[in-house]
């Protein structure tokens, strides 16, 4: 048994396996801890939807330096991570939403994001399932989608072809200063720690300004060309980022599998995964007012998961303010995914002295300092 | 949203619904009704039978006795206690209840072995059922392999519509299935009628100990090199021994497993009987589940034939009416079913042998098209499907999950409405009573 690792990471989710795979491409000495399996916390409920979003510079910054790296990994990913540069269709409903997507345009077009405004008809066109009368949509080309599960368990093999150690079944009851006390008893030593915990990650750091948000998913038989690309309304920003209330909002994605995937819901202070018939069917209802013909598709199944939300949308990467060796990565709300990749590179960078890609304050957990006991 | 209100929800309209039917309105039960995704009542074994005696009287007893039926009905979700949803046809319906009984039986257990998946290998009650339903039989060379008396009764039944039985190959160990026959001898119904079948079937080969170990194709290739359709399955009986078999058909499975998806779903406790390699819904002595107000009869409980089924039904009508008076004279003769059910079950349990018969290729999820080889490493159910898609298909693990089950000692229970493909359109309905809640 070896005596201890350089770091430890919690979690074996989307981003704890990026942090995995990019520490130890570096070189370090990493062990990872996961509960169940590879990618299989919010990782496995989320749509994988690789998408460029603007609502702060901050959040675009690790958005935009993570889809480089997506694309840069791109090639390398199998077969089974579904890997599809499908694009994403922001519809409008409306002239006021339709102002909302030409700003949008210009944001990106002002950083370099390739982006295009599509007329009524040309979005019926681009997707023929919409109800007719839709006032357009944005089309940003570049944004894609992915099977997560599968390129977290890549990430992690890839992490293990470089050294690192996947330990998964087992729960850590407690991240020390020195290591991590298993569900087993038995205690695995590191220099440091991660907490890539998820919305898990409050449980092993009591105090960390991370709230659980659920979001339920329905997943269709397969339907291929029904649905051509990934589709978000642009009532979104409305409906779901702005408050603390449920909301639901309608997006749709196509899968390689030929199934159709739908979301989504947003609720705080829930803890039970169960399915909630009530906001499902709200969710759904709002779906068909943009895509009637979904009410027809056979649904094969429903989930729910947690986003880890915190009180600014953006995520925490960095050492935690007070407590010694531990370091955080978590807190990515809606867009872990996304950013995952980014994430494994910026924590790399501080935590082996590297020097940081993009610039790493707006997430430095040691923002929240003095909230920690508002939050806790 | 149509609703229909009812006191007594029924589902499944077998021996086990139909009796809890009749019993529940004999004990002055009102506004009963019975939901079944099929046409007719009967369930798998009487769906439009006439010359079976018991059948017979069951569907006499049943048609007039004042419970409502609801044919091809099919009950998708359960959004709150009390509130059942069904699709019928096009139409989506809410069905509320004060008192639920589960009688939604058993299917067919199907395990992996190279070829399994060529055309013209099919379940044995599938086979069964596609001949009731016009499939010609007639001089067709059909080979019926897998475990317990499910085989003899489709055997027997497809000898009738002229189909040559060219051998019964039964898992189970001789001794094994000996000493069932010996414990029913002194017993009615059941057994006897399996003895009778054997001896109708005179002539058939009934191989005991004997198990699938490959199917070839018509073109020359075997195992899972190609898609081509069955021309010989070789049998084994574990030993050195193996015998290639010509044949049209191969009709196989191997036991029978419990419906649980909405067992599951409503949140009834369910228990995994190791020795019987089968999971079941618990029940107390009055067929009551864990879960307030729902009842369970039938192969739900655990797979023990018309006879428990029947028996256990009337027990859960009485039970759900609160006359349990008219239930306690039934509780011996349940018990004493249960327990030939339970050593029935031993018996037909699969052979632990069974697990190795998967070659790397063979495809244990045919939704996905996933093989052995991509999951036999895996940790977990969970594991096998978010890395390699296994159940994620649109069986969602009804038909695999079994098997994984057996293979991998694998849970797959999943609890997440719908319990089969429903239109989207289904679950975007809310009952009425909460629908200005939010
Ligand atoms: C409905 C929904 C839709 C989404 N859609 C998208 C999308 O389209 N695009 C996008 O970018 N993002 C999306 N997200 C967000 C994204 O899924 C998450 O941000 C991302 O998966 C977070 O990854 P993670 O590794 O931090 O957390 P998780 O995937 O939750 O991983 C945390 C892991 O830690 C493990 N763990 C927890 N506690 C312990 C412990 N004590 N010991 C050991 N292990 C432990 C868990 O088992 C889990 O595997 C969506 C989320 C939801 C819920
Ligand atoms: C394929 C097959 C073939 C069989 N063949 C024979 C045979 O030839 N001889 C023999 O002795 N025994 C046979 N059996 C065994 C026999 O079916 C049982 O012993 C007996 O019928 C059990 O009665 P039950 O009422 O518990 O279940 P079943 O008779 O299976 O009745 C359950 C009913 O519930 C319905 N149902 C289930 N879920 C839902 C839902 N969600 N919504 C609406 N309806 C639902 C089903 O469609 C079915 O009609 C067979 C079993 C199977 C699975």
């Amino acid at each position: 048994m070896k005596r201890a690792y350089d770091i430890l990471i919690a979690g074996g989710g989307i981003v704890g396996a990026a942090c995995a795979d990019e520490l130890a491409r570096r070189g370090a000495d990493v062990c990872v801890v996961e509960a169940e399996c590879a990618g299989s916390g919010a990782t496995a409920a989320g749509m994988g939807h690789v998408v460029v979003m603007d609502d702060s510079e901050a959040q675009f910054a690790l958005n935009h330096c993570s889809q480089q790296l997506w694309n840069e990994l791109r090639e390398a990913l199998p077969e089974n991570c579904e890997f599809d540069g499908c694009g994403t269709l922001w519809a409008a409903a409306d002239e006021e939403e339709m102002n909302e997507a030409r700003r949008k345009a210009d944001h990106y077009a002002a950083r370099g994001v390739a982006a295009e405004i599509l007329d009524s008809a040309a979005l019926a066109e681009a997707e023929p399932n919409l109800r007719p009368g839709l006032a357009g949509a944005l089309f940003v080309p570049g944004d894609s989608v992915v099977f997560a599960p599968c390129v977290a368990k890549w990430l992690l093999d890839r992490a293990m072809e470089n050294g690192a150690t996947l330990i998964t079944g087992k729960r850590i009851v407690e991240l020390r200063s020195d290591g991590a006390v298993l569900n087993d008893g038995s205690i695995i030593s590191a220099k440091r720690m991660v907490n890539a915990a998820g919305s898990l990650a409050p449980q092993l750091t009591p105090g960390i300004p991370v709230r659980p948000r659920k979001g339920h998913i329905v997943v269709t038989d397969r339907y291929p060309g029904f649905v051509r690309h990934h589709i978000t309304e642009l009532g979104y920003l409305k409906n779901a980022h702005a408050s603390d209330r449920d909301s639901v909002s309608f997006v749709v994605q196509r899968r390689m599998t030929g199934q159709v995937l739908l979301g989504s819901s947003r609720q705080f202070d829930v803890t039970d995964a169960a399915i909630e018939p009530g906001i499902l069917a709200r969710m759904i209802q709002r779906a068909l007012e943009y895509m009637p013909g979904l009410g027809q598709l056979n649904t094969i199944r429903c989930w729910a998961g947690f986003r880890a939300a915190t009180p600014d949308n953006l995520p925490l990467i960095g050492p935690h303010p007070t407590r010694e060796n531990l370091w955080l990565a978590t807190g990515h709300e809606g867009l872990g995914i996304t950013m995952a990749p980014g994430t494994g590179r910026l924590l790399a960078d501080l935590m082996l002295d590297g020097e940081a890609l993009i610039d790493p304050a707006p997430y430095l957990p040691a923002r929240f300092a003095n909230s920690e006991a508002r939050h806790g | 949203m149509p609703e229909r209100t009812c006191r007594i929800a029924i589902i499944g309209a077998g021996p086990a619904g139909m009796a809890a039917a009749v019993s529940a309105v004999e004990a002055g039960a009102e506004n009963v009704l019975v939901i079944d995704d099929n046409p007719r009542p009967g369930g798998q074994i009487w769906r439009g039978e006439t010359d079976d005696a018991t059948a017979r009287e069951w569907m006499q007893k049943f048609e007039p006795c004042g419970a409502a039926l609801l044919g091809q009905t099919r009950i998708v979700a359960a959004p709150q206690p009390g509130v059942l949803l069904a699709e019928n046809g096009a139409k989506t319906l809410t069905i509320r209840y004060e008192k639920l009984i589960l009688a939604t039986g058993a299917s067919e257990r199907f395990l992996p072995f190279p070829g399994w998946t060529r055309p013209n290998v099919m379940g044995a009650g599938g086979l069964q059922t596609l001949a009731k339903g016009g499939l010609p039989l007639e001089g067709k060379r059909v080979v019926v392999a897998g475990s317990g008396p499910l085989l003899l009764a489709v055997a027997d039944e497809m000898w009738h519509m002229g189909a040559r039985i060219k051998c019964i190959a039964e898992q189970a160990a001789p001794n094994a299935v000996m000493r069932l026959g010996l414990r029913l001898l002194g017993s009615p119904g059941k057994l006897a009628q399996a003895v009778q079948l054997k001896l109708r079937l005179f002539g058939v080969p009934y191989r005991m100990g004997w198990h699938p170990l490959q199917v070839d194709g018509a073109d020359g290739t075997s195992g899972d090199d190609s898609d081509a359709p069955v021309a010989s399955v070789t049998l084994t009986n574990g030993a050195a021994k193996r015998i290639q078999i010509p044949c049209d058909y191969l009709a196989c499975a191997f036991h029978l497993t419990p419906r649980l998806e909405l067992a599951h779903l409503l949140g009834c406790d369910t228990e995994w009987i190791e020795r019987q390699c089968q999971r079941r819904t618990t029940v107390d002595a009055w067929q009551r589940s864990s879960v307030e107000g729902v009842y369970c009869a039938g192969e739900s409980t655990g797979v023990g034939g018309v006879d428990a089924a029947l028996i256990e039904g009337r027990i859960a009508g009485y039970a759900a009416t609160g006359a349990q008076d008219r239930a306690r004279p039934l509780l011996k003769q349940r018990d004493a079913w249960r327990r030939f059910a339970d050593a029935m079950n031993e018996t037909f349990a699969p052979r632990p042998e069974l697990r190795m018969l998967p070659e790397p290729r063979t495809i244990i999820c045919r939704c996905e098209d996933v093989r052995y080889e991509q999951v036999v490493a895996k940790e977990s159910w969970r594991a096998a499907k978010l890395h390699t898609r296994h159940g994620m298909g649109a069986c969602q693990g009804r038909i695999c999950g079994g098997a994984a089950e057996f293979l991998f000692d694998w849970s797959a229970r999943s609890s997440r409405p719908p319990v089969c493909p429903t239109r989207m359109k289904t679950l975007a309905e809310r009952p009425s009573a909460d629908q200005k809640g939010d």
